[in-house]
Protein backbone atom coordinates (compact mmCIF):
# COMPACT_ATOMS: atom_id res chain seq x y z
CA UNK A 1 0.00 0.00 0.00
CA UNK A 2 1.46 3.38 -0.96
CA UNK A 3 2.31 5.79 1.85
CA UNK A 4 -0.17 8.38 0.59
CA UNK A 5 -2.97 5.85 0.53
CA UNK A 6 -2.61 5.12 4.21
CA UNK A 7 -1.60 8.65 5.24
CA UNK A 8 -4.70 10.28 3.81
CA UNK A 9 -6.90 8.26 6.19
CA UNK A 10 -4.91 9.37 9.25
CA UNK A 11 -7.66 11.58 10.73
CA UNK A 12 -9.99 8.58 10.72
CA UNK A 13 -7.57 5.82 11.70
CA UNK A 14 -5.76 7.85 14.41
CA UNK A 15 -8.53 10.05 15.73
CA UNK A 16 -11.83 8.37 14.88
CA UNK A 17 -13.10 11.31 12.88
CA UNK A 18 -16.49 10.42 11.47
CA UNK A 19 -19.36 12.43 10.11
CA UNK A 20 -22.92 13.25 11.10
CA UNK A 21 -25.97 14.11 9.04
CA UNK A 22 -27.49 17.36 10.29
CA UNK A 23 -30.73 16.42 8.58
CA UNK A 24 -31.47 13.19 10.50
CA UNK A 25 -28.75 13.22 13.19
CA UNK A 26 -27.23 9.84 12.30
CA UNK A 27 -23.48 9.45 12.87
CA UNK A 28 -21.21 7.55 10.47
CA UNK A 29 -17.75 6.08 10.51
CA UNK A 30 -15.78 6.35 8.29
CA UNK A 31 -17.20 9.72 7.22
CA UNK A 32 -19.59 9.81 4.31
CA UNK A 33 -20.41 12.62 1.93
CA UNK A 34 -23.99 11.42 1.53
CA UNK A 35 -26.24 10.16 4.33
CA UNK A 36 -27.52 6.63 3.56
CA UNK A 37 -30.60 7.33 5.66
CA UNK A 38 -31.56 10.52 3.82
CA UNK A 39 -29.79 9.91 0.51
CA UNK A 40 -32.83 8.82 -1.44
CA UNK A 41 -34.45 12.20 -0.84
CA UNK A 42 -31.22 14.09 -1.51
CA UNK A 43 -31.87 15.90 1.74
CA UNK A 44 -28.43 15.18 3.13
CA UNK A 45 -26.40 16.71 0.31
CA UNK A 46 -24.22 19.44 1.81
CA UNK A 47 -25.49 18.64 5.29
CA UNK A 48 -22.82 16.21 6.48
CA UNK A 49 -20.54 17.66 9.17
CA UNK A 50 -17.43 16.25 10.88
CA UNK A 51 -18.20 14.24 13.98
CA UNK A 52 -15.77 12.91 16.59
CA UNK A 53 -16.37 9.43 18.00
CA UNK A 54 -15.44 8.96 21.66
CA UNK A 55 -14.00 5.48 21.08
CA UNK A 56 -16.32 3.96 23.69
CA UNK A 57 -18.36 0.95 22.73
CA UNK A 58 -19.08 -2.72 23.22
CA UNK A 59 -18.29 -5.95 21.42
CA UNK A 60 -21.10 -6.92 19.06
CA UNK A 61 -19.39 -9.99 17.62
CA UNK A 62 -15.85 -11.38 17.55
CA UNK A 63 -13.61 -14.06 16.12
CA UNK A 64 -10.19 -15.37 17.03
CA UNK A 65 -8.19 -15.31 13.81
CA UNK A 66 -5.59 -18.02 13.21
CA UNK A 67 -5.01 -17.51 9.48
CA UNK A 68 -4.12 -13.82 9.39
CA UNK A 69 -4.57 -10.99 6.99
CA UNK A 70 -1.38 -9.86 5.27
CA UNK A 71 0.93 -8.06 7.69
CA UNK A 72 -0.69 -9.62 10.77
CA UNK A 73 1.36 -12.84 10.70
CA UNK A 74 3.24 -11.96 13.91
CA UNK A 75 0.01 -11.33 15.83
CA UNK A 76 -1.79 -14.68 15.50
CA UNK A 77 -3.98 -15.65 17.12
CA UNK A 78 -5.66 -12.26 17.32
CA UNK A 79 -9.22 -11.27 18.10
CA UNK A 80 -11.11 -9.29 15.49
CA UNK A 81 -14.40 -7.76 16.57
CA UNK A 82 -17.34 -5.69 15.50
CA UNK A 83 -17.60 -2.90 18.06
CA UNK A 84 -20.83 -0.93 18.40
CA UNK A 85 -19.80 2.56 19.52
CA UNK A 86 -21.94 4.52 21.96
CA UNK A 87 -22.56 7.07 19.18
CA UNK A 88 -24.02 4.36 16.95
CA UNK A 89 -21.53 3.47 14.19
CA UNK A 90 -20.11 -0.06 14.14
CA UNK A 91 -16.34 -0.46 13.67
CA UNK A 92 -14.18 -3.46 12.81
CA UNK A 93 -11.03 -3.74 14.89
CA UNK A 94 -8.87 -5.95 17.05
CA UNK A 95 -9.44 -6.54 20.76
CA UNK A 96 -6.19 -6.24 22.70
CA UNK A 97 -5.00 -6.44 26.31
CA UNK A 98 -7.29 -9.39 26.97
CA UNK A 99 -6.84 -13.12 26.46
CA UNK A 100 -8.89 -14.29 23.44
CA UNK A 101 -10.91 -16.73 25.59
CA UNK A 102 -12.07 -13.85 27.79
CA UNK A 103 -13.61 -11.83 24.99
CA UNK A 104 -17.40 -11.98 24.93
CA UNK A 105 -20.29 -10.24 23.24
CA UNK A 106 -21.30 -7.20 25.29
CA UNK A 107 -17.78 -6.54 26.61
CA UNK A 108 -17.26 -2.80 27.18
CA UNK A 109 -14.25 -1.55 25.24
CA UNK A 110 -12.47 1.68 24.46
CA UNK A 111 -10.46 2.56 21.36
CA UNK A 112 -6.72 2.62 21.82
CA UNK A 113 -3.98 3.77 19.46
CA UNK A 114 -1.74 0.90 18.31
CA UNK A 115 0.44 -0.41 15.57
CA UNK A 116 -1.74 -2.28 13.08
CA UNK A 117 0.79 -3.93 10.79
CA UNK A 118 4.16 -3.59 9.14
CA UNK A 119 4.91 -3.86 5.48
CA UNK A 120 7.89 -6.19 5.81
CA UNK A 121 11.17 -5.34 7.55
CA UNK A 122 11.84 -2.14 5.66
CA UNK A 123 8.34 -1.01 4.79
CA UNK A 124 5.85 1.37 6.25
CA UNK A 125 4.35 0.76 9.69
CA UNK A 126 0.61 1.31 9.82
CA UNK A 127 -1.02 2.66 12.98
CA UNK A 128 -4.65 2.97 13.94
CA UNK A 129 -7.33 2.01 16.42
CA UNK A 130 -7.75 -1.23 18.28
CA UNK A 131 -10.01 -1.80 21.26
CA UNK A 132 -9.09 -2.63 24.85
CA UNK A 133 -11.46 -3.70 27.63
CA UNK A 134 -12.70 -1.00 29.99
CA UNK A 135 -13.13 -3.43 32.90
CA UNK A 136 -10.44 -4.19 35.44
CA UNK A 137 -9.80 -7.51 33.66
CA UNK A 138 -7.48 -5.65 31.33
CA UNK A 139 -3.92 -6.88 31.34
CA UNK A 140 -1.20 -4.53 30.24
CA UNK A 141 1.14 -6.32 27.84
CA UNK A 142 4.83 -6.31 28.75
CA UNK A 143 6.35 -3.12 27.46
CA UNK A 144 3.10 -2.09 25.85
CA UNK A 145 2.14 1.52 26.09
CA UNK A 146 -1.36 2.90 25.96
CA UNK A 147 -2.27 6.02 24.18
CA UNK A 148 -5.87 7.10 24.04
CA UNK A 149 -7.16 7.63 20.54
CA UNK A 150 -7.67 11.32 20.02
CA UNK A 151 -4.30 12.25 21.51
CA UNK A 152 -2.18 13.98 18.90
CA UNK A 153 0.61 11.60 18.08
CA UNK A 154 3.37 11.44 15.54
CA UNK A 155 4.41 7.83 15.68
CA UNK A 156 7.55 6.59 14.09
CA UNK A 157 6.99 5.39 10.57
CA UNK A 158 4.15 7.74 9.86
CA UNK A 159 5.64 10.62 8.00
CA UNK A 160 3.76 12.37 5.30
CA UNK A 161 5.34 12.01 1.89
CA UNK A 162 7.44 15.02 0.91
CA UNK B 1 -38.16 -8.39 -23.15
CA UNK B 2 -38.27 -11.96 -24.46
CA UNK B 3 -37.79 -15.24 -22.63
CA UNK B 4 -34.24 -16.54 -22.46
CA UNK B 5 -33.19 -20.20 -22.46
CA UNK B 6 -30.03 -22.01 -21.49
CA UNK B 7 -29.18 -24.09 -24.57
CA UNK B 8 -25.87 -25.61 -23.58
CA UNK B 9 -23.61 -26.07 -20.58
CA UNK B 10 -20.01 -27.03 -19.95
CA UNK B 11 -17.43 -27.00 -17.22
CA UNK B 12 -13.93 -28.20 -16.46
CA UNK B 13 -12.94 -30.21 -13.46
CA UNK B 14 -12.47 -27.92 -10.45
CA UNK B 15 -9.40 -28.22 -8.28
CA UNK B 16 -5.66 -27.71 -8.37
CA UNK B 17 -5.13 -27.83 -12.11
CA UNK B 18 -1.36 -27.41 -12.11
CA UNK B 19 -0.95 -28.51 -15.72
CA UNK B 20 -3.59 -26.23 -17.20
CA UNK B 21 -3.52 -22.51 -17.92
CA UNK B 22 -6.25 -19.93 -17.48
CA UNK B 23 -6.91 -19.73 -21.20
CA UNK B 24 -7.02 -23.51 -21.59
CA UNK B 25 -9.70 -24.00 -18.95
CA UNK B 26 -11.70 -21.01 -20.18
CA UNK B 27 -11.79 -22.40 -23.69
CA UNK B 28 -12.55 -25.95 -22.64
CA UNK B 29 -15.68 -24.89 -20.75
CA UNK B 30 -16.85 -22.60 -23.55
CA UNK B 31 -16.39 -25.17 -26.30
CA UNK B 32 -18.18 -27.82 -24.24
CA UNK B 33 -21.14 -25.48 -23.88
CA UNK B 34 -21.20 -24.70 -27.62
CA UNK B 35 -21.08 -28.40 -28.52
CA UNK B 36 -23.78 -29.16 -25.95
CA UNK B 37 -25.97 -26.44 -27.51
CA UNK B 38 -25.31 -27.82 -31.02
CA UNK B 39 -24.55 -24.25 -31.94
CA UNK B 40 -21.93 -23.09 -34.38
CA UNK B 41 -19.70 -20.31 -33.17
CA UNK B 42 -20.85 -18.37 -36.24
CA UNK B 43 -24.21 -17.84 -34.55
CA UNK B 44 -22.75 -16.06 -31.53
CA UNK B 45 -23.35 -12.39 -30.80
CA UNK B 46 -21.21 -11.81 -27.74
CA UNK B 47 -19.16 -13.29 -24.90
CA UNK B 48 -19.54 -12.36 -21.24
CA UNK B 49 -16.81 -13.57 -18.92
CA UNK B 50 -17.04 -13.59 -15.13
CA UNK B 51 -13.69 -13.26 -13.39
CA UNK B 52 -12.71 -11.71 -10.11
CA UNK B 53 -8.98 -11.13 -10.04
CA UNK B 54 -7.00 -12.29 -13.07
CA UNK B 55 -4.78 -9.21 -12.86
CA UNK B 56 -3.58 -10.06 -9.35
CA UNK B 57 -3.65 -13.84 -9.80
CA UNK B 58 -2.05 -14.32 -13.22
CA UNK B 59 -0.93 -10.77 -14.14
CA UNK B 60 -3.41 -10.69 -16.96
CA UNK B 61 -6.21 -8.20 -17.38
CA UNK B 62 -8.20 -7.71 -20.58
CA UNK B 63 -9.20 -11.36 -20.61
CA UNK B 64 -12.37 -11.00 -22.69
CA UNK B 65 -10.56 -10.81 -26.01
CA UNK B 66 -7.92 -13.25 -24.75
CA UNK B 67 -10.49 -16.02 -24.37
CA UNK B 68 -12.30 -15.00 -27.55
CA UNK B 69 -9.03 -15.12 -29.48
CA UNK B 70 -8.03 -18.57 -28.23
CA UNK B 71 -11.54 -19.87 -28.84
CA UNK B 72 -10.78 -19.17 -32.50
CA UNK B 73 -13.19 -16.26 -32.72
CA UNK B 74 -10.74 -13.37 -32.83
CA UNK B 75 -11.43 -12.64 -36.49
CA UNK B 76 -15.19 -12.53 -35.87
CA UNK B 77 -14.63 -9.38 -33.81
CA UNK B 78 -17.38 -10.22 -31.31
CA UNK B 79 -17.73 -8.06 -28.24
CA UNK B 80 -16.08 -9.90 -25.32
CA UNK B 81 -16.76 -8.32 -21.94
CA UNK B 82 -15.33 -9.20 -18.57
CA UNK B 83 -17.65 -8.77 -15.58
CA UNK B 84 -16.44 -8.47 -11.98
CA UNK B 85 -18.33 -8.65 -8.69
CA UNK B 86 -16.08 -10.54 -6.28
CA UNK B 87 -17.19 -14.13 -5.86
CA UNK B 88 -20.43 -13.32 -7.68
CA UNK B 89 -18.63 -12.37 -10.91
CA UNK B 90 -19.90 -15.45 -12.77
CA UNK B 91 -23.55 -14.80 -11.92
CA UNK B 92 -23.17 -11.15 -12.79
CA UNK B 93 -21.82 -12.18 -16.21
CA UNK B 94 -24.84 -14.45 -16.56
CA UNK B 95 -27.10 -11.53 -15.73
CA UNK B 96 -25.44 -9.43 -18.45
CA UNK B 97 -25.85 -12.24 -20.98
CA UNK B 98 -29.46 -12.68 -19.94
CA UNK B 99 -30.17 -8.96 -20.40
CA UNK B 100 -28.48 -8.95 -23.81
CA UNK B 101 -30.59 -11.83 -25.16
CA UNK B 102 -33.80 -10.74 -23.42
CA UNK B 103 -33.48 -7.27 -24.92
CA UNK B 104 -33.08 -8.68 -28.42
CA UNK B 105 -29.67 -7.07 -28.88
CA UNK B 106 -28.07 -10.48 -29.47
CA UNK B 107 -29.64 -13.84 -30.18
CA UNK B 108 -26.97 -16.18 -28.87
CA UNK B 109 -24.28 -15.45 -26.31
CA UNK B 110 -21.74 -17.46 -24.36
CA UNK B 111 -21.46 -16.70 -20.66
CA UNK B 112 -18.30 -18.03 -19.08
CA UNK B 113 -16.73 -17.88 -15.68
CA UNK B 114 -13.09 -18.72 -15.02
CA UNK B 115 -10.53 -18.29 -12.26
CA UNK B 116 -7.00 -19.58 -11.82
CA UNK B 117 -6.19 -19.43 -8.12
CA UNK B 118 -3.38 -21.91 -7.69
CA UNK B 119 -0.74 -20.03 -9.66
CA UNK B 120 -0.12 -18.04 -6.46
CA UNK B 121 0.65 -19.42 -2.97
CA UNK B 122 -2.37 -20.02 -0.70
CA UNK B 123 -1.60 -17.02 1.50
CA UNK B 124 -1.45 -14.75 -1.54
CA UNK B 125 -4.66 -16.25 -2.88
CA UNK B 126 -6.42 -15.56 0.42
CA UNK B 127 -5.10 -12.02 0.45
CA UNK B 128 -6.24 -11.34 -3.11
CA UNK B 129 -9.69 -12.82 -2.59
CA UNK B 130 -10.09 -10.83 0.63
CA UNK B 131 -10.12 -7.74 -1.57
CA UNK B 132 -13.80 -8.58 -2.17
CA UNK B 133 -14.28 -7.17 1.37
CA UNK B 134 -13.73 -3.49 2.21
CA UNK B 135 -9.96 -3.10 2.13
CA UNK B 136 -9.71 0.25 3.94
CA UNK B 137 -12.04 -0.49 6.85
CA UNK B 138 -11.98 -4.28 7.24
CA UNK B 139 -8.81 -5.79 5.76
CA UNK B 140 -6.43 -3.09 7.02
CA UNK B 141 -7.66 -3.84 10.55
CA UNK B 142 -6.96 -7.58 10.25
CA UNK B 143 -10.06 -8.76 8.43
CA UNK B 144 -10.07 -11.68 6.00
CA UNK B 145 -13.08 -13.23 4.26
CA UNK B 146 -13.29 -16.14 6.75
CA UNK B 147 -12.80 -13.76 9.70
CA UNK B 148 -15.61 -11.49 8.53
CA UNK B 149 -17.91 -14.47 7.97
CA UNK B 150 -16.90 -15.71 11.42
CA UNK B 151 -18.20 -12.41 12.84
CA UNK B 152 -21.53 -13.19 11.18
CA UNK B 153 -21.39 -16.76 12.52
CA UNK B 154 -20.66 -15.78 16.12
CA UNK B 155 -23.50 -13.27 16.15
CA UNK B 156 -25.87 -15.81 14.57
CA UNK B 157 -24.96 -18.32 17.28
CA UNK B 158 -25.47 -15.66 19.95
CA UNK B 159 -28.83 -14.47 18.66
CA UNK B 160 -30.40 -17.71 17.49
CA UNK B 161 -28.60 -20.48 19.36
CA UNK B 162 -27.03 -21.91 16.20
CA UNK B 163 -24.46 -24.51 17.24
CA UNK B 164 -20.95 -25.37 16.11
CA UNK B 165 -22.26 -28.82 15.10
CA UNK B 166 -24.98 -27.30 12.93
CA UNK B 167 -22.34 -25.31 11.05
CA UNK B 168 -20.24 -28.45 10.64
CA UNK B 169 -23.21 -30.33 9.13
CA UNK B 170 -23.03 -28.05 6.11
CA UNK B 171 -19.48 -29.21 5.36
CA UNK B 172 -20.35 -32.87 5.93
CA UNK B 173 -23.20 -32.54 3.45
CA UNK B 174 -21.04 -30.75 0.88
CA UNK B 175 -18.37 -33.44 0.94
CA UNK B 176 -20.98 -36.22 0.72
CA UNK B 177 -22.33 -34.62 -2.46
CA UNK B 178 -18.88 -33.81 -3.85
CA UNK B 179 -18.03 -37.50 -3.60
CA UNK B 180 -20.66 -38.11 -6.32
CA UNK B 181 -19.44 -35.37 -8.63
CA UNK B 182 -16.56 -36.26 -10.97
CA UNK B 183 -15.77 -32.55 -11.48
CA UNK B 184 -15.50 -31.78 -7.77
CA UNK B 185 -12.32 -30.46 -6.16
CA UNK B 186 -12.91 -32.71 -3.13
CA UNK B 187 -14.43 -36.16 -3.58
CA UNK B 188 -13.78 -37.47 -0.08
CA UNK B 189 -16.61 -37.71 2.42
CA UNK B 190 -15.81 -36.23 5.83
CA UNK B 191 -17.36 -37.00 9.21
CA UNK B 192 -18.79 -34.54 11.69
CA UNK B 193 -15.90 -35.38 14.02
CA UNK B 194 -13.35 -34.56 11.32
CA UNK B 195 -14.93 -31.19 10.63
CA UNK B 196 -15.04 -30.34 14.34
CA UNK B 197 -11.46 -31.49 14.91
CA UNK B 198 -9.95 -29.56 12.00
CA UNK B 199 -7.63 -26.66 12.76
CA UNK B 200 -9.15 -23.24 13.35
CA UNK B 201 -9.12 -20.52 10.66
CA UNK B 202 -11.21 -17.83 12.33
CA UNK B 203 -13.21 -19.18 15.24
CA UNK B 204 -15.80 -20.60 15.20
CA UNK B 205 -14.83 -21.50 11.62
CA UNK B 206 -12.23 -24.18 11.00
CA UNK B 207 -10.50 -25.48 7.90
CA UNK B 208 -13.51 -27.57 6.88
CA UNK B 209 -15.88 -24.63 7.28
CA UNK B 210 -14.13 -22.79 4.45
CA UNK B 211 -14.35 -23.53 0.74
CA UNK B 212 -10.99 -24.07 -0.96
CA UNK B 213 -9.17 -21.91 -3.49
CA UNK B 214 -9.72 -23.75 -6.78
CA UNK B 215 -8.98 -23.45 -10.46
CA UNK B 216 -11.85 -23.99 -12.82
CA UNK B 217 -14.10 -22.70 -15.53
CA UNK B 218 -17.74 -23.10 -16.50
CA UNK B 219 -19.83 -21.81 -19.40
CA UNK B 220 -23.37 -21.70 -20.69
CA UNK B 221 -24.89 -20.75 -24.03
CA UNK B 222 -27.98 -18.55 -23.87
CA UNK B 223 -30.50 -17.92 -26.62
CA UNK B 224 -34.10 -16.81 -27.15
CA UNK B 225 -36.64 -19.31 -25.82
CA UNK B 226 -38.71 -18.99 -29.01
CA UNK B 227 -35.87 -20.52 -31.01
CA UNK B 228 -34.63 -22.97 -28.41
CA UNK B 229 -36.33 -26.05 -29.87
CA UNK B 230 -34.16 -25.86 -32.97
CA UNK B 231 -31.17 -26.61 -30.77
CA UNK B 232 -32.35 -28.77 -27.91
CA UNK B 233 -35.23 -30.97 -26.81
CA UNK B 234 -34.79 -29.74 -23.28
CA UNK B 235 -34.45 -25.99 -23.19
CA UNK B 236 -34.18 -24.58 -19.70
CA UNK B 237 -35.88 -21.23 -19.29
CA UNK B 238 -34.34 -18.50 -17.14
CA UNK B 239 -37.46 -17.65 -15.16
CA UNK B 240 -35.68 -14.86 -13.28
CA UNK B 241 -32.27 -13.23 -13.05
CA UNK B 242 -31.88 -10.65 -10.32
CA UNK B 243 -28.99 -8.81 -8.73
CA UNK B 244 -29.04 -6.83 -5.48
CA UNK B 245 -26.28 -4.97 -3.68
CA UNK B 246 -25.79 -3.79 -0.10
CA UNK B 247 -23.27 -2.00 2.11
CA UNK B 248 -19.73 -3.10 1.31
CA UNK B 249 -18.60 -3.84 4.89
CA UNK B 250 -20.27 -6.13 7.43
CA UNK B 251 -20.04 -3.31 9.99
CA UNK B 252 -22.42 -1.17 7.91
CA UNK B 253 -25.19 -3.71 7.37
CA UNK B 254 -28.68 -3.20 8.74
CA UNK B 255 -28.39 -6.60 10.46
CA UNK B 256 -25.10 -8.47 10.76
CA UNK B 257 -26.80 -11.88 10.54
CA UNK B 258 -28.81 -11.10 7.40
CA UNK B 259 -27.64 -10.57 3.83
CA UNK B 260 -30.18 -7.98 2.73
CA UNK B 261 -28.75 -8.27 -0.78
CA UNK B 262 -29.88 -11.91 -0.81
CA UNK B 263 -33.27 -11.11 0.70
CA UNK B 264 -33.94 -8.48 -1.96
CA UNK B 265 -32.50 -10.41 -4.93
CA UNK B 266 -34.64 -13.42 -3.95
CA UNK B 267 -37.77 -11.32 -3.49
CA UNK B 268 -37.27 -9.72 -6.90
CA UNK B 269 -36.59 -13.09 -8.51
CA UNK B 270 -39.70 -14.72 -7.08
CA UNK B 271 -41.75 -11.70 -8.18
CA UNK B 272 -40.29 -11.84 -11.68
CA UNK B 273 -41.05 -15.57 -11.99
CA UNK B 274 -44.37 -15.33 -10.13
CA UNK B 275 -43.25 -18.16 -7.94
CA UNK B 276 -42.53 -18.67 -4.24
CA UNK B 277 -39.70 -20.27 -2.27
CA UNK B 278 -41.92 -23.32 -1.66
CA UNK B 279 -42.04 -23.98 -5.44
CA UNK B 280 -38.27 -24.57 -5.66
CA UNK B 281 -37.25 -28.26 -5.87
CA UNK B 282 -33.49 -27.98 -6.18
CA UNK B 283 -31.02 -25.22 -5.30
CA UNK B 284 -27.35 -24.33 -5.45
CA UNK B 285 -26.60 -21.85 -2.67
CA UNK B 286 -23.49 -20.02 -1.52
CA UNK B 287 -21.65 -22.13 1.03
CA UNK B 288 -18.29 -20.40 0.79
CA UNK B 289 -18.30 -20.76 4.57
CA UNK B 290 -20.63 -23.07 6.46
CA UNK B 291 -22.35 -20.05 8.02
CA UNK B 292 -22.93 -18.63 4.51
CA UNK B 293 -25.18 -21.58 3.65
CA UNK B 294 -27.27 -21.29 6.83
CA UNK B 295 -27.75 -17.55 6.40
CA UNK B 296 -28.61 -18.10 2.71
CA UNK B 297 -31.35 -20.62 3.48
CA UNK B 298 -32.97 -18.06 5.76
CA UNK B 299 -32.49 -15.04 3.51
CA UNK B 300 -33.72 -16.85 0.39
CA UNK B 301 -36.96 -17.58 2.24
CA UNK B 302 -36.52 -21.34 2.63
CA UNK B 303 -36.81 -21.14 6.41
CA UNK B 304 -37.44 -18.64 9.16
CA UNK B 305 -34.65 -16.32 10.32
CA UNK B 306 -32.51 -18.14 12.84
CA UNK B 307 -33.92 -21.58 12.06
CA UNK B 308 -31.51 -22.80 9.38
CA UNK B 309 -29.22 -24.61 11.84
CA UNK B 310 -31.83 -27.02 13.22
CA UNK B 311 -33.57 -27.36 9.85
CA UNK B 312 -30.32 -28.26 8.12
CA UNK B 313 -29.61 -30.76 10.87
CA UNK B 314 -33.04 -32.33 10.33
CA UNK B 315 -32.10 -33.32 6.79
CA UNK B 316 -34.62 -31.04 5.12
CA UNK B 317 -31.94 -29.76 2.73
CA UNK B 318 -30.22 -33.13 2.21
CA UNK B 319 -30.36 -35.28 -0.94
CA UNK B 320 -33.58 -36.97 0.20
CA UNK B 321 -35.04 -33.93 1.88
CA UNK B 322 -37.79 -31.60 0.85
CA UNK B 323 -35.36 -29.20 -0.86
CA UNK B 324 -32.02 -30.74 -1.80
CA UNK B 325 -29.30 -28.08 -1.92
CA UNK B 326 -25.83 -28.13 -3.43
CA UNK B 327 -26.05 -31.48 -5.18
CA UNK B 328 -22.80 -30.45 -6.90
CA UNK B 329 -20.97 -30.37 -3.59
CA UNK B 330 -21.29 -26.60 -3.45
CA UNK B 331 -18.36 -24.23 -3.15
CA UNK B 332 -17.08 -26.30 -0.25
CA UNK B 333 -16.56 -29.57 -2.15
CA UNK B 334 -17.10 -28.92 -5.85
CA UNK B 335 -14.69 -26.03 -5.36
CA UNK B 336 -14.41 -22.29 -5.38
CA UNK B 337 -12.82 -20.78 -8.49
CA UNK B 338 -14.32 -17.40 -7.67
CA UNK B 339 -15.47 -16.10 -11.07
CA UNK B 340 -16.57 -19.56 -12.24
CA UNK B 341 -18.76 -20.39 -9.24
CA UNK B 342 -22.01 -18.76 -10.31
CA UNK B 343 -21.85 -20.19 -13.82
CA UNK B 344 -21.05 -23.67 -12.45
CA UNK B 345 -24.13 -23.45 -10.22
CA UNK B 346 -26.24 -22.96 -13.33
CA UNK B 347 -24.46 -25.81 -15.11
CA UNK B 348 -25.35 -28.15 -12.24
CA UNK B 349 -28.96 -26.99 -12.09
CA UNK B 350 -29.45 -27.33 -15.85
CA UNK B 351 -28.17 -30.91 -15.58
CA UNK B 352 -30.59 -31.51 -12.70
CA UNK B 353 -33.54 -30.09 -14.65
CA UNK B 354 -32.62 -32.17 -17.72
CA UNK B 355 -32.32 -35.31 -15.59
CA UNK B 356 -28.63 -35.69 -16.44
CA UNK B 357 -27.18 -35.48 -12.91
CA UNK B 358 -26.63 -39.25 -12.59
CA UNK B 359 -25.78 -40.36 -9.03
CA UNK B 360 -26.79 -37.03 -7.59
CA UNK B 361 -30.04 -36.59 -9.57
CA UNK B 362 -32.78 -34.91 -7.55
CA UNK B 363 -36.23 -36.40 -8.17
CA UNK B 364 -38.98 -34.29 -9.75
CA UNK B 365 -36.81 -31.24 -10.30
CA UNK B 366 -38.74 -28.61 -12.24
CA UNK B 367 -37.84 -25.25 -10.66
CA UNK B 368 -34.25 -24.55 -9.61
CA UNK B 369 -32.63 -21.66 -7.77
CA UNK B 370 -29.02 -20.49 -7.94
CA UNK B 371 -27.69 -18.13 -5.28
CA UNK B 372 -24.29 -16.48 -5.61
CA UNK B 373 -22.62 -14.02 -3.23
CA UNK B 374 -19.75 -11.56 -3.65
CA UNK B 375 -17.54 -10.81 -0.65
CA UNK B 376 -19.48 -10.94 2.58
CA UNK B 377 -22.77 -10.09 0.87
CA UNK B 378 -22.32 -6.72 -0.83
CA UNK B 379 -23.59 -8.43 -3.99
CA UNK B 380 -26.08 -11.28 -4.29
CA UNK B 381 -27.41 -12.80 -7.49
CA UNK B 382 -30.44 -15.07 -7.60
CA UNK B 383 -31.33 -16.99 -10.75
CA UNK B 384 -34.44 -19.13 -11.22
CA UNK B 385 -34.37 -21.85 -13.87
CA UNK B 386 -37.36 -23.79 -15.10
CA UNK B 387 -37.76 -26.84 -17.29
CA UNK B 388 -39.22 -25.66 -20.58
CA UNK B 389 -42.40 -27.14 -21.99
Amino acid sequence: MSIARFWRETPRRYNLGGSKCTNCGTAYFPPRSVCPTCARHRESIGKMVPFQLSGEGEVYSFTTVHEPAEGFEMQVPYVLALVRTVEGPMLTGQIVDLAPEEVRIGLKVRATFRKLREEGKAGVIHYGYKFAPVEETAVRPPGGSRTAVGTPATPEGDRAPA
Amino acid sequence: MRDVAVLGVGMTKFGELWDRSFREIGIEAGLQALVDAKLSSGDLGALYLGNMASGSLIDQEHIGPLILDYAGLGDRHLPAVRVEGGGASGSLALHQGYLAVASGLYDFVVVGGAEKLTDVPDATGNQITSSAADHEWEVVFGGTLPALWALIARRHMHQYGTTREQLARVAVHAHAMGAKNPNAHYRNPVSLEQVLAAGPVAEPLGVFDCAPLSDGAAAVVLGPMERAHRYTDQPIRIAASQVACDAMAVQHRRDVTTLDSTVVAARRAFEQARRAPADVNVAEINDAYTISALVALEDLGFCEKGRAGPEFESGRFGPNGELPVNSSGGLKAQGRPFGAVGVAQVVELVRQLRGEAKDRQVKHASLALAHDVGGTGATSVVTLLERGS
